[in-house]
């Protein structure tokens, strides 16, 4: 596993996890500061986009869907998918800081659960899977999976 | 019985999209170059992949299901259950797209899972 594959995987999983939490968070800072809920008329759902927050949020989501994708395209979905959980917790502290939300004790548990999770991912291989024809480079086995 | 109808559809849908978006990549191959133009190239080259497309499609299903169930079942219901996604996509990375899935991500998966259920409470 190259250093370099490593390096670019982190900072993108950074990339993926603050638009997708700077995205959430967006939208429901602008949808809460909108005031009236979202009708049943479609034309809501258009005009909610100008709202700036809105459309700075629906903009950082349009970036992590892209992002999720180049990342899926050097690593493992059984990596990328609990790694990028992270932004739970990231979505659990910015209700807290920002936004005033009560974090109980089971939620508390819930951010430790998923730090070890992450951490028990994080520490496998980038990519296993076999890669299609033109890529010779050969799939690993499941227990070097484990392995750096 | 409704709602756990529409968090089996959310767990497939959600599992499909990222298992063809997941395929759908790899076969596209490695990006790397990240210049405008060569970001525009292969953003064409996605838009005919029908791994992609499926995929948004997968995509849209999973959402909107999961708007429905929000609109008569709890949020506190509806992301814990939904969470089984995690382990699932596991399965479906180990047997369809041949991922080397050791201990270290099955533990992973279901951290991730429990944690997130508990953070619906």
């Amino acid at each position: 596993m190259s250093d370099s594959l490593r390096l670019k995987t982190r900072i993108l999983t950074v990339v993926v996890v603050l638009a997708n939490v700077g995205g959430d968070f967006l939208l429901s800072w602008g949808l809460k500061r909108r005031g009236a809920e979202l009708g049943a008329s479609a034309l809501d759902y258009v005009t909610v986009l100008f709202n700036p927050w809105v459309g700075t949020g629906v903009l950082l989501l349009i970036l992590w869907m892209l992002s999720r994708m180049v990342l899926l395209s050097w690593a493992d979905l059984s990596y990328v998918l609990p790694v990028t959980a992270i932004g739970y917790v990231l979505n659990a502290v910015a209700g807290r800081v920002f936004l005033g939300e009560h974090v109980n004790a089971a939620r508390w548990s819930g951010v430790a659960l998923i730090f070890a999770g992450v951490w028990l991912v994080g520490s496998t291989a980038i990519q296993t899977a076999p890669q299609p024809a033109g890529n010779c480079r050969e799939p690993i086995a499941e227990r070097e999976c484990a392995r750096r | 019985m409704k709602a756990w109808l529409f968090v089996g559809i959310i767990v497939a849908a959600t599992a499909l999209a990222d298992a063809l978006q997941a395929y759908g990549m790899r076969r596209h191959g490695e990006i790397d170059d990240f210049r405008p133009s060569a970001l525009g190239r292969a953003a064409a080259s996605l838009t005919r992949n029908w791994c992609i497309i499926a995929a948004v499609v997968m995509m849209a299903v999973s959402f909107y299901s999961f708007l429905t169930l929000l609109s008569f079942a709890d949020l506190s219901f509806a992301v814990p259950a939904s969470a089984a996604s995690y382990v699932i996509e596991t399965v479906v990375a180990k047997w369809f797209l041949k991922e080397a899935v050791c201990w270290r991500r099955w533990a992973g998966a279901a951290l991730v899972a429990g944690g997130v259920a508990l953070l619906a409470l």
